[in-house]
């Protein structure tokens, strides 16, 4: 049988890893967009903590990160029930792998925000000051739409780590595709060794699938972000 | 905490001679891995920008193969995929190199470092500019005297700071080696944590390492721009 019958496995934990890494580029966006504002703020208590978040979050490797905060954070919360004599709370693994990547990213996702305001000329703003907007309209109407276009190649590359970076969350107990490939060899052993080679390179294949895909789906997007620019 | 400390430090930081562990591990791998990967890259990035179109294209598929999946499913391909193999089994020289995990994790480390540096030395090679190639040739030179002498030494500057970036992402790739059980620093902290239930000082403890290597990097490499690449410094004043 194709699969040995576990199609609706891996095709589960394909759709588990997409829903990760969408949600984990949400919260990653998020956390970019503050950081890169807090990070160019005149104001230091913004822009110090902004730098000190990237430069430790982008310091330490994203797989002790994710370890450090899931069980430093689940542990912290034993201790409160404990002490206040509750039963054991224990975090939603899908809750937090989107949020500890979404941290992580979220660091990344600043240093390419940043980058991208600064390459929008400074005149643009003025010139929206001029027109009477507020700094907030300025930037959502003005610079925002400016600043993809020097942002994207650096959130494309971002979404395609976050992709990757997904297949490390089966170590926190995710049922994403890594796991399911690896189930599957699990389920298969008994009827020959060569299962394992098979299934990892049938999840191989998908992320191979999944990172193609979208480096055609940015490609159209720097085209459109990039209309009246190209030479 | 104390035990913690007290048990595990020379595991956090070399183990002990033969049985290298923790930061000790981290660096061999990181080493041995971008040196290899760098050896092997240099010549792939020269047959990526081929212009013969199946010598580019081969190289192509290479490297978007090896950057397009996760490391961690290349390691897991590499040591127990492979292994897995009639094969691979039945070769005794196969069956040997693939049954030592050390082996395993060095080779998926190296491929895969070597796919992102291909792509990052080919864009370098590309980027130089026409005139200096077209000059060197006006001078009579051949390809490889091209490349020894006029290409090579300005791609490769001018690829530094896209290649320190890999450098510092392969030192962080590195603690995938523990899913092999290779003992580096990440597996040393892995298994204090769960010795000890104090996830945050066994974690925090590797994470300082981490962090203090890759800020030591980022100084070296800021040091060797400042060196080879002090002709494109913005001139001051």
């Amino acid at each position: 049988m194709l699969l040995e019958g576990y199609g609706p496995q891996l095709w589960a934990g394909t759709v588990e890893t997409l829903e990760l890494a969408f949600g984990s580029l949400v919260v990653a966006f998020t956390f970019g967009l503050a950081g890169a504002a807090a990070k160019l703020s005149a104001d230091r208590r913004l822009a110090i903590p902004a730098g000190l978040y990237t430069t430790l979050i982008r310091g330490v490797p994203d797989l002790v990160l994710m370890l450090l905060l899931f069980y430093s954070f689940q542990d912290l919360l034993n201790r409160v029930t404990d002490a206040l004599g509750q039963p054991q709370f224990d975090i939603d693994p899908f809750v937090a792998g989107i949020s500890v990547l979404g941290f992580i990213y979220g660091a990344y996702f600043t240093e390419t925000f940043r980058g991208a305001v600064l390459a929008v000329p400074k005149g643009q703003w003025e010139a929206a000051m001029a027109f009477g907007f507020t700094r907030p309209q300025a930037f959502r109407r003005i610079v925002f739409p400016q600043m993809m276009r020097f942002a994207l190649p650096g959130i494309s590359n971002n979404w395609q780590v976050i992709l990757k970076a997904t297949a490390l969350v089966s170590l926190i107990g995710l049922h994403e595709v890594v796991r399911a490939g690896q189930d599957a060899i699990a389920g298969t052993s008994g009827k020959g060794a060569y299962h394992a080679f098979f299934f990892l390179l049938v999840v191989a294949f998908i992320y191979l699938l999944l990172t193609t895909l979208s480096q055609l789906v940015f490609q159209a997007l720097e085209r459109h972000f990039s209309l009246g620019f190209r030479p | 905490m104390n035990d913690l400390f007290q048990q595990y430090w020379r595991q956090y930081l070399w183990g002990s001679p033969g049985h290298w562990t923790g930061l000790a591990m981290t660096l061999w791998l990181t080493v041995v891995s971008v040196a290899l990967g760098f050896g092997l890259a240099l010549p792939l990035a020269v047959l990526r920008v081929s212009t013969r179109r199946w010598v580019a294209g081969q190289v192509w598929l290479f490297t978007h193969v090896f950057r397009g999946t996760p490391l961690s499913v290349q390691l897991l391909l590499c040591y127990t995929g492979l292994y897995s193999l009639d094969a691979v089994r039945a070769t005794p020289v196969l069956a040997a190199f693939f049954k030592d995990a050390l082996n395993c994790t060095l080779l998926a480390f190296t491929l895969n470092t070597a796919a992102y540096t291909t792509e990052i030395f080919a864009g370098a090679i590309q980027a130089t500019s026409r005139g200096e190639v077209e000059a060197a040739r006006a001078f009579g030179m051949s390809g490889v005297t091209l490349y020894r002498r006029i290409i090579l030494p300005s791609a490769l500057r001018r690829a530094l700071p896209a290649y320190s970036n890999e450098v510092i992402l392969m030192l962080h790739a590195t603690t995938l080696a523990g899913t092999a059980t290779v003992v580096d620093l990440l597996k040393v902290a892995r298994n204090a944590a769960s010795d000890y239930y104090l996830p945050f000082v066994a974690y925090g403890l590797a994470a300082l390492l981490y962090l203090t290597v890759t800020l030591g990097l980022v100084h070296l490499f800021r040091r060797a721009e400042r060196r080879w690449l002090a002709y494109l410094r913005p001139v001051e004043g």
